[in-house]
């Protein structure tokens, strides 16, 4: 019997595997972790306290700032919310723009995941892939809206700025050379030995477990739950069009690795049937009273980011400006599960286990 | 309460008894108006005769200077013109509401059932209040007395009617007269969504904790406490999670003060 000495060990919060400024404390016995504690708010920038000072346009550009890698869904969960509670309508061109962005935006962030979660287990060319890729729809996202990352696109009855001519067939051709980039990737690393006995059985967790932590996402469908909420509870356009959400059965890393791929060419088929019905002209925004006065009261609007299922929950008082205004941040809450998830594992597998959670610090923090 | 109630009876689809009760009541209206302008009018005659009298011996002034009682007469017109307008208005939303009473929201069956089992199986004072928030899909919305809470939730997690095992959220708010903490729990079977209200005081904010029932709540809760300053009893490691351990005061109240005013 070797003996074993009680280590502490800090991991971040300026650690690349970390995604961002996150630490976590672990203690280990040999490699084995006995226990781990996150430490987070390095990246707490109070977005609740400034939005309580702000008009409901204004906290839009703050959005983008939480979860960055997937700003157009958290434009769009805001906005929601409050046309939610004043009842507007939007225009159908407005709606099919947004939708369309909200998907692109979708598979340009499991691109980010794909990337940096075979990064963070060893494979670094997969990491230029995917970013060659994701550069096609900044690029698109740029030509919309004259950002890469922080895009501020949505308002509150529809978006910015309309497709400029041509937009909507560059988004016609991505389709098909992401599906063919797809297989590539698949050839690539999908069926690796190597990567396969990383991820297979490491991280599990039941479905019990899953919803007790409040999971969401691919976190919550690994596991075999079909709770989507793009179909569940239909928002945006999402009843008009056909698409599959992926289920696993065991819940480990190597289910979530598939369910985000297969996420993908699902997202593609959304776009493929949005760019057919796309209406040919049409307002992109809807009558919209010039100062936003949301009626006195409460509202939870919520949808389904790349990450899970991200909330809005506003308190209004029928003023300009938002009396309490929470996120639910779904990588906050799914990253809950994590102190549970890497005892006795040893400290590769926290690696693997963190990226397969998928969090983006900016919405962890917020 | 009152503002919200005419906001949502102005937003919702009038049905065609409905229209013609505003119809009708608008016609009312119109016909007071006229009155009231036509009364207005004679008041308006019979002044300038006396008008035209009194200034039968002098030069016709070019704009009429009005007397102490034709203002007084104008006044008085004008005064109930306006107080016909208000009655007629009044009149016009009570028809209006009469015509239609507010159709009970779908969800209405829902919310008595859980009421009614809150009531029976927890205490009968166990829901403070509750209504149908009709912008959030109907959502039924309930405020659950501080001391029932724990007893309420667990209740509502594990009983057959209700089977919320999903707590979606967890916000907490900072209402001046009292403090809040909101929770959004939906079934994943049933699909069923309710949204909890509980109350707490402002002075000493004490929420039971929800950790134990759903794993969910943990960081929930240590945010709220963090930002807020609510305390969870029963949570198991109730600490700051965003600010530093050596923060002073909890940022989201509405009466805080920033230590260092130049950030």
């Amino acid at each position: 019997m070797i003996r074993t000495e009680e280590l502490l060990l800090n991991v971040g919060p300026q650690h690349p595997s970390t995604h961002g400024v996150f630490r976590i404390v672990v203690k280990l016995d040999g490699e084995v972790i006995k226990e781990a504690t996150p430490v987070m708010g390095y990246l707490h920038r109070g977005t609740e306290k400034l939005a309580e000072n702000l008009n409901y346009t204004q906290i839009i550009p703050y959005t983008d700032r939480m979860d960055y890698v997937s700003a157009m869904t958290n434009n769009y969960v805001l906005v929601h919310a409050v046309e939610k509670m004043m009842q507007l309508e939007i225009p159908e061109r407005a709606e099919f723009l947004r939708l369309i962005v909200m998907e692109l935006q979708r598979v340009a962030s499991h691109l980010v995941w794909w990337g940096t979660y075979l990064l963070d287990i060893g494979a670094m060319s997969p990491f230029l892939y995917a970013f060659r890729d994701r550069e096609i729809i900044i690029d698109l996202f740029n030509e919309l809206c004259g950002a890469r990352l922080t895009y501020n696109y949505m308002r509150v009855g529809g978006v910015k700025w309309d497709a400029p001519e041509g937009w909507i067939d560059k988004v016609r051709e991505f389709i098909p050379y992401m599906r063919k980039k797809m297989e590539e990737y698949d050839r690539l690393v999908s069926g690796n030995e190597i990567f396969l006995t990383r991820i297979k059985g490491v991280g599990t967790y039941d479905a019990q477990t899953a919803i007790d932590f409040g999971l969401s996402g691919a976190n919550l469908r690994c596991t075999g739950v079909n709770w989507d909420i793009r179909k569940n509870e239909p928002y945006s356009l999402y009843d008009r069009f056909e698409f599959d959400v992926p289920l696993g059965t065991n819940g480990d890393c190597y289910d979530r690795y598939f369910i985000r791929m297969e996420e993908l060419r699902q997202s593609l088929r959304i776009l493929e049937q949005a760019i057919e019905q796309f209406p040919k002209d049409g307002e992109i925004m809807g009558k919209v009273p010039r100062v936003i006065r949301p009626p006195a009261g409460e509202i939870y609007a919520r949808i389904e980011s790349p990450r899970g299922e991200i909330g809005c929950y506003i308190v209004s008082k029928g003023k300009a400006e938002p009396y309490r205004l929470k996120f639910r941040r779904p990588s906050f809450v799914n990253l809950q599960i994590l102190p549970k998830l890497l005892v006795g594992e040893t400290m590769t597998n926290l690696i693997t286990i963190l990226g397969g959670v998928d969090i983006v610090v900016g919405e962890v923090d917020c | 309460m009152s503002d919200e109630q005419e906001v949502k009876r102005e937003r919702k689809i009038m049905t065609p008894e409905e229209r013609e009760a505003k119809i009708k009541a608008a016609a009312e209206a119109r016909a007071a108006r006229e009155a009231a302008k036509a009364q207005a009018g004679d008041a308006e005659a019979s002044t300038e005769d006396a008008a035209a009298e009194g200034t039968a011996a002098e030069a016709k002034p070019e704009r009429k200077i009005l007397t102490d009682e034709e203002k007084e007469a104008k006044v008085k017109a004008a005064a109930e013109a306006r107080a016909a307008r208000a009655k007629a208005k009044e009149e016009a939303e009570a028809a209006a509401a009469e015509a239609a009473p507010k159709e009970p929201s779908y969800n209405q069956p829902r919310l008595d059932r859980a009421i009614e089992i809150l009531k029976t199986k927890v205490a009968v004072d166990a829901v403070e209040e509750s209504y149908i928030n009709e912008n959030n899909s109907h959502l039924p919305t309930l405020t659950i007395k501080g001391e029932h809470w724990y007893t309420c939730a667990e209740l509502l997690k594990h009983d057959e009617a209700f089977q919320c095992d999903y707590l979606r959220n967890v916000s907490g708010a900072d209402h001046e007269t009292h403090m809040e903490v909101v929770y959004h729990m939906v079934s994943i079977s049933t699909q069923h969504e309710y949204c909890i209200h509980v109350k707490t005081d402002r002075e000493q904010p004490s929420v039971a904790s929800v950790t134990p029932i759903w794993q969910t709540a943990n960081w929930n809760e240590r945010e709220i406490y963090d930002l807020l300053g609510i305390a969870f009893p029963g949570h198991p490691d109730l600490r700051r999670i965003m600010m530093s351990d050596d923060w002073v005061g909890h940022p989201l109240r509405k009466d805080y003060v920033p230590l260092d005013s130049e950030v």
